[in-house]
């Protein structure tokens, strides 16, 4: 926009808003005056049920035209008061990227999904073309057109969803979670391009998300902070930083920003810390330094006998296609590993393997020293237990004593024993309280906690945890990792865990397993992996910016830098869990 | 398993090359006129034909195999099933009575009725390969796009379109519960009881029905948002003008319908009677 013209023109407009969904007792929104200005990029945070999400909805008239419930107060979008607009009216002015590209991909090719919105307005056929092909360039799509959604990863799905936004050119683009289901590197190239049609369009830009880290790799105007239906913050993303607002309200702040913290840097918004880039190097050099020489080495981790041995492993669904290749690693009790890599790299073929729903075509394994080749699925269960990504894939009973006990049933074990064990299992799940609830007055944090406690009970040596932190804030996020990571040091539990997850990787694991192309390309420390270039690249991970932190101020060993800074942050969590049980105790 | 499900193979052939209109204008036509005809001689040239454009197709027939044999297994049980509630249909319609074989009772085989039986069997498998081909030589998203073409609700056509969308999804929803609920010792194998595996089962479809609905929930949300329904009509980015081969096809049809018809009532009675 050009500096002479430039005049504030507000394009969404709330006053004194709230509301509350028909199947709530409160409100979900309270007293939001929030205006947004042409050409803005604004970044919603808050953590879950902060009311984000509703926000969004309100905007783009899925309330009160969707979901129905009670509105007070008024919302003017591009000057139009919403409730007087039909949502396709709306949809014309703002475009909508749903959280799961999945869910909202509709039609059978890449093209006539682009064309949705176009085809239900009758567009003539040619212009139609025409549009589809220029919204495909846009996202870089343009070779897929005639491409299947099972063909797609989720990246590519949601530059569709994009595409199909675009082709109508509306003024206001809005992203619900657009980081949720993606890799973190495919998550950074997603907010690239969000930056680049923001630039290139100059459109208004809405976006609501928990990662802020990742979001904040592109420059943002305002960063909005909602907290239990409220606006909490409202300020430039340099003052936020300096503040210490997002950890109050349960929002991580980027690790670089802790780190500085840690080292007794005073975070200003002078310091423009909303990138690393902009830091003056001056202000943070020293005491990054000095804290670095302060630091002991971390101390080496001890391990127990092996547990699960994989020596060789292949496996392919077709012939000459394998999907796991010459995989071979050991895990001993008492570890907490991860395993990562990018979609489709031979993650979840390895789960299958190990828990025997399908048998490798070469290679052998063994569980406590004992060959697996003869073992059942059901006889592996008594030593590996499963659990999904998805709570609602698991939970098949209504009420939550049954669902938790359901494993045992069909193990056939005695009535009372099974009351004795659901009910141990949910005081170490700290479900008991809930324990004769229906499992679908959960939350989802909870859910996911009985789907653990319904494979507790089972009593397994070895818990395989799919993506276990997917769609959880960070509080609820640090609630179940603290937990998983209690287990494992009070009752020496052995965990491998798949995920997509840096934080988790680096922070609450002490190796990681790096998979790619279905060959095990990488078995170190999580810090170190996240160090290294060409695995990150392999793997579509992300270079955590401790590591970018430690070499910009040239600290001499940037890899030992970010080894004692997760140890600092570990010893602190530890710290608090056991002051916070003292408090509980009293 | 997918030749169980009869998908969309594609394969270059003259009948996958016709526009989804023209075929499934072919499809209607082509089972009206085998519906309403029970001149067996009309009945043998149509079931000719179609077996030719089968083959022009070149679709495998392999590919057919499971729905052609439970068709078969089907029209079998229908044969009996007439035969048990009305033996002497045959007979009233002819109006001649000629026994072959007396069985029990009222039940008498007569010639008249074995040729009435022929002649429903002939009707079923004529409207068969026109079926079968319509199913697999069509894209799934020139579906909608064909029936609202011949003034079906888009609404009507757009819900078959986005079923054959998510059966995929709702596949691998499936494979992932049942891996999951089989860690935790659940046995699908013919090991348990019948009744038991009954039970079992629930515990998968539980899990995926309450998944389905919940995707549900977000296509609809998607789907409004981006202007489904609000319009009375829509256009198709699929849609194809008719070619030459189409107006053939047409013309063709157009033909046979009216020999065939011809046939059927110049003397007065659909049935063509040989006693």
């Amino acid at each position: 926009m050009h500096k002479t013209t430039e005049r504030k023109v507000p394009v969404i407009e709330f006053q004194n808003y709230s509301f509350q969904y028909r199947s709530q007792a409160e409100p979900t929104l309270y007293d939001i005056d929030l205006n947004i200005y042409a050409g803005e990029k604004v970044l919603i945070a808050g953590a879950s049920g902060s009311g984000k999400s509703t926000l969004i909805q309100a905007i783009n008239g899925l309330i009160p035209h969707f979901f129905s419930g009670t509105v007070t107060g008024s919302l003017k979008v591009m000057g139009k008061p919403v409730n007087e607009l039909g949502i396709h009216e709306i949809s014309r002015m703002v475009g909508t990227v749903l959280q799961d590209p999945d869910g909202q991909f509709i039609g059978l090719t890449v093209a006539e999904d682009i064309a949705f919105q176009m085809e239900n307005e009758a567009v003539p056929l040619a212009e139609m073309k025409e549009r589809v092909l220029q919204a495909a360039r846009t996202v870089e799509m343009e070779a897929y057109l005639d491409a299947s959604p099972h063909d797609l990863s989720g990246g590519q799905k949601q530059r569709v969803t994009m595409a199909g936004v675009l082709t109508h050119s509306p003024d206001i683009l809005l992203f619900d979670e657009p980081l949720a289901s993606l890799d973190p590197r495919t998550g950074k190239q997603a907010v690239e391009l969000i930056d680049r049609i923001a630039r290139e369009t100059g459109k208004t830009i809405v976006i609501v998300e928990h990662r802020l880290e990742d979001v904040l790799h592109r420059p943002v105007d305002r960063i909005i902070l909602l907290h239990e239906g409220r606006i909490v913050a409202d300020m430039p993303p340099d003052e936020l930083l300096s503040s210490n607002l997002l950890s109050t309200y349960g929002i991580r702040e980027p690790l670089y920003i802790s780190a500085l913290k840690h080292a007794g840097v005073h975070v200003t918004p002078e310091m423009r810390p909303a990138s690393l880039d902009s830091i003056p190097l001056h202000a943070i050099q020293k005491p990054l330094n000095t804290w670095f020489q302060m630091q002991e080495p971390p101390s080496q981790n001890r391990t127990g006998p092996a547990l699960l041995e994989l020596e060789e492993v292949s496996f392919g669904y077709e012939a000459d296609q394998p999907v796991v290749k010459d995989v071979s690693f050991t895990i001993h009790r008492g570890e907490m590993v991860s395993l990562v890599g990018k979609n489709g790299a031979g993650k979840s073929t390895l789960t299958r393997l190990i828990c025997g729903y399908i048998r490798p075509q070469q290679g052998t394994m063994h569980l406590k020293g004992q060959s697996m080749q003869d073992l059942s699925i059901k006889e592996r269960a008594y030593t590996v237990g499963y659990v999904s990504q998805h709570p609602n894939q698991m939970i098949s009973k209504p009420m939550i004593m049954e669902e938790v006990g359901l494993g045992l049933k069909w193990r056939g074990i005695p009535e009372k024993e099974i009351e004795e064990r659901v009910h141990e299992a949910l005081r170490v799940c700290g479900l008991y309280p809930y324990r004769n609830w229906p499992v679908s007055a959960l939350s989802f944090g909870q859910k996911k906690r009985v789907t653990i406690a319904s494979v507790l009970v089972m009593e397994p040596e070895l818990l395989i945890l799919d993506e276990p932190t997917a769609g959880q804030d960070y509080r609820h996020y640090t609630e179940l990792m603290s937990f998983l990571e209690r287990l494992n040091r009070e009752r020496g539990l052995t965990m491998l865990m798949i995920t997509h997850d840096m934080h988790l990787m680096l922070e609450y694991t002490d190796r990681a397993l790096v998979m790619s192309d279905g060959r095990l390309i990488a078995d170190a420390h999580p810090s170190d992996i996240l160090s290294d270039q060409t695995i990150v690249e392999a793997a579509h991970l992300k270079e955590t910016s401790l590591y970018t932190l430690a070499q910009k101020v040239q600290l001499p060993d940037p890899r030992g830098f970010v080894h004692r800074f997760i140890e600092v942050e570990r010893r602190e969590r530890n710290a608090d869990v056991v002051v916070s049980a003292r408090i509980h105790a009293h | 398993m997918s030749s169980f499900l009869l998908a969309y193979m594609p394969i270059d052939s003259p009948i996958h090359r016709l526009n989804a209109v023209t075929k499934l204008i072919f499809f209607v036509v082509w089972s009206l006129v085998a519906m309403i005809t029970f001149d067996t001689r009309i009945l043998a040239v149509m079931l000719t034909i179609g077996c030719v454009i089968f083959a022009i197709s070149r679709v495998p027939f392999r590919n057919v195999a499971i729905p052609v044999y439970l068709i078969l297994i089907f029209l079998f049980l229908n044969n009996v099933a007439i035969f048990l509630f009305s033996p002497q249909e045959g007979v009233e319609i002819y109006g001649s009575r000629t026994e072959w074989l007396h069985l029990v009772g009222r039940y008498t085989l007569t010639w008249e009725q074995m040729f009435y039986q022929m002649n429903v069997t002939l009707k079923y498998l004529t409207v068969l390969p026109m079926a079968l081909l319509f199913l697999v030589t069509t894209h799934p998203s020139e579906f909608a796009s064909s029936l609202a073409r011949i003034g079906v609700n888009y609404r009507i056509g757009y819900a078959l379109a986005i079923a054959l969308r998510y059966i995929p999804d709702i596949q691998r929803d499936y494979r992932h519960i049942a891996f999951a609920q089989q860690t935790r010792g659940l046995d699908l194998s013919r090991k348990e009881k019948l009744g038991t595996r009954i039970k079992n089962a629930i515990s998968i479809v539980w899990p995926l029905i309450l998944s389905s609905l919940d995707r549900i929930e977000k296509i609809s949300a998607a789907m409004e948002l981006r202007g489904f329904g609000s319009q009375k009509k829509r256009t198709f980015y699929n849609s194809r003008p008719l070619a030459t081969g189409d107006y053939i096809a047409l013309a063709l049809l157009a033909v046979l319908t009216f020999v065939a018809l011809y046939v059927t009532f110049h003397d007065g009675s659909r049935f063509y009677n040989p006693f």
